[in-house]
């Protein structure tokens, strides 16, 4: 952070739009189901899971979905396109709230908040799922990129599964 | 009971599907299974380990609470408040001196005996209760105890056999296999709420027949294959049961031409989540039901109580409570946390399961009239089953269960 590690404070600002663009891209993608794109978004040794609020807040490690590196959501994609047997469905995520906790040189961490409605046939879309994003972004030559991205969620409960990303 | 119908077989080799989504029938299963003379599955006593601590739970549809005492010993009440009868226990876990219901601050001690009622003798000589009210009578409604290291049981029937004579010798020795007195740890919860029948997650592990053929995901990378060796056990009573497997190999055999879904080349980008080691003598997968309310999952290193909280006769709750034993190193707990990945509301495997109970579910619901076809492997069943075409299991459980539900 000290030493010219930390940059200006007026970029704060500065990176907000960039920032916005490449949630706006990441939601996109997965709402537009272009899945085999999702792992792109992240680094290669990428931390992603899906976990409970209650596992969370209680320090307890189980997370319904645990992703080690890229590899992982590559096999994740691979689920949802040839093995996992399910009924059609759409899931659409909205974030807000784009908080900048910290910026670095080479990574911002970033606290979001998410819904994603789940829309299954003959039936009203409805919320699936509301939580937090604990974002960490790698900022390298190639853009910008998911370090780490844990969804902690609210409810206890999943409605039945949990198959596509959020 | 309405007796417009009647089971469509002598034997259980038809199962009605109005078993699935009549309302009277449910009722009838809350009041002589899950209420009646069975033990189902609360709590792991690594979730309360000392005094005051405690866990909300569920015996069917109802919410009761599993509380650690002073002197250290378990008990398990029914969350009513014996007054007007509020769910006094809000929260999933958590530690209490003693129990207070929020509403009129009715106090019990941690074994849910009475021990305070406020305004008891009345405000300035008025009001207050009767001479003739005694504490002792209203107690919180207290169910029976069982725990065997480590896991904790509950009954609302007072004449229920011990634990060990409810579980058969057989199941019991499978029991022990994972809970051989080590000390527990969780590792986390997973919760699904599931638009099917409670039965439908029992039949579902009792089905070795579905694993070969659903489950691509299982069945490419050789974890649990009809091709492969495999044993079944079922209890005397026909109500509980549990399949053995051993890992195969991911290739096409004459054997398991038939499995339509078995993908040759499927590899994984990161092998490090199918990176099980030995732990047990025997067995890569042994899964367990025990009836009513809970399946033992241990596949190859995850391990995981699947509690099954009813939700009406049309949905149920899996509530997943994985572990590990508290001498774990740290790699061990890493291999159960990845392979978690197979399992729960986003499992690798168990996706299919959850989204086809669905679909059961779905079809059953619009022809309650109609009958489902029990008949792999015969029309009865047998206590041992070398080999996972059958379904066996699912007839003995009906065996078990038209004897309770007299249907």
């Amino acid at each position: 952070m000290e030493g010219g590690r930390r940059r200006p404070r007026e970029d704060a600002a500065a990176l907000r739009p960039a920032l916005e663009d490449f949630y706006a891209e990441y939601l996109g993608c997965l709402n537009e189901e272009r899945f085999e794109e999702w792992p792109e978004f992240f680094t290669e040794d990428c931390l992603y899971k899906i976990v409970p609020r209650e596992n969370f807040e209680r320090g307890l490690p189980l997370a319904t979905w645990l992703c080690e590196s890229k590899g992982y959501l590559k096999d994740r994609v691979v689920a949802i396109r040839k093995t996992a047997v399910y009924a059609p469905r759409y899931i659409r995520r909205i974030v807000s709230g784009i908080r900048i906790l910290r910026q670095d040189r080479d990574e911002i961490e970033v606290r979001a908040d998410y819904a994603a409605l789940e829309t299954l046939l003959d039936e009203l879309t409805r919320v699936f799922n509301v939580g937090v994003y604990h974002d960490v972004i790698a900022r390298g030559d190639d853009g910008l990129k998911f370090r780490q991205k844990i969804c902690v969620f609210d409810s206890t409960l999943v409605p039945n599964s949990l198959i596509y990303p959020l | 009971m309405s007796t417009r119908w009647s089971w469509p077989s002598k034997d259980a080799t038809r199962l009605p599907y109005r078993v699935y989504s009549d309302p009277e029938i449910y009722e009838r299963e809350q009041e002589r299974i899950f209420c009646g003379a069975t033990w189902n599955y609360v709590a792991l006593e690594a979730e309360i380990p000392e005094p005051g601590d405690f866990k909300r739970s569920f015996v069917g549809d109802r919410s009761v609470v599993v509380l650690r005492a002073e002197d250290k010993s378990v008990h398990v009440v029914e969350n009513r408040c014996a007054h007007r009868g509020a769910q006094f226990c809000q929260t999933h876990l958590g530690k209490m001196r003693e129990i207070m219901c929020p509403y009129h601050q009715w106090t019990y001690d941690l074994t849910g005996r009475l021990i305070g009622v406020p305004f008891r003798r009345g405000v300035k000589g008025q009001g207050g209760m009767p001479t003739t009210f005694k504490l002792e009578e209203h107690g919180l409604r207290r169910l029976n105890v069982a725990c065997r290291n480590g896991v904790v049981f509950a009954s609302f029937a007072s004449d229920i056999e011990p634990l060990e004579e409810y579980f058969s010798v057989e199941i019991l020795k499978l029991f022990d296999r994972v809970f051989d007195g080590r000390s527990l740890k969780v590792l986390g919860y997973s919760r699904q709420l599931t638009p099917a029948n409670w039965k439908l997650v029992i039949e579902n592990i009792k089905d070795p027949y579905h694993a070969s053929l659903l489950h691509v995901f299982l069945l490419s990378f050789g974890l649990n294959r009809a091709d492969q060796p495999n044993r079944l056990v079922i209890d005397p009573s026909g109500r509980h049961a549990a399949g053995m497997t051993w890992r195969g190999e991911q290739k096409r055999t004459t054997e398991n031409a038939e499995m339509r879904s078995l993908i040759e080349d499927l590899k994984l980008h990161d092998p490090s989540m199918l990176a099980p080691v030995k732990e047990y003598e025997q067995y890569t997968i042994v899964l367990m039901t025990i009836w009513p309310n809970l399946v033992i999952q241990q596949q190859s290193n995850t391990l995981a109580m699947r509690q099954l909280v009813t939700r009406g006769p049309e949905a149920f709750e899996l509530a997943w409570t994985f572990f590990g034993y508290a001498d774990d190193d740290e790699a061990m707990t890493q291999r159960r946390l990845r392979q978690a990945n197979l399992m729960g509301p986003a499992g690798f495997v168990s996706i299919d399961d959850s989204e086809v109970m669905a679909f059961v579910q779905q079809g059953v619901r619009q022809a309650p009239e109609a009958d489902g076809v029990i008949e792999m492997d015969g029309a009865g069943w047998e206590a041992e089953t070398p080999h996972a075409v059958t379904e066996g299991e699912i007839r003995a459980m009906y065996a078990h269960y038209r004897r309770v539900m007299e249907l």
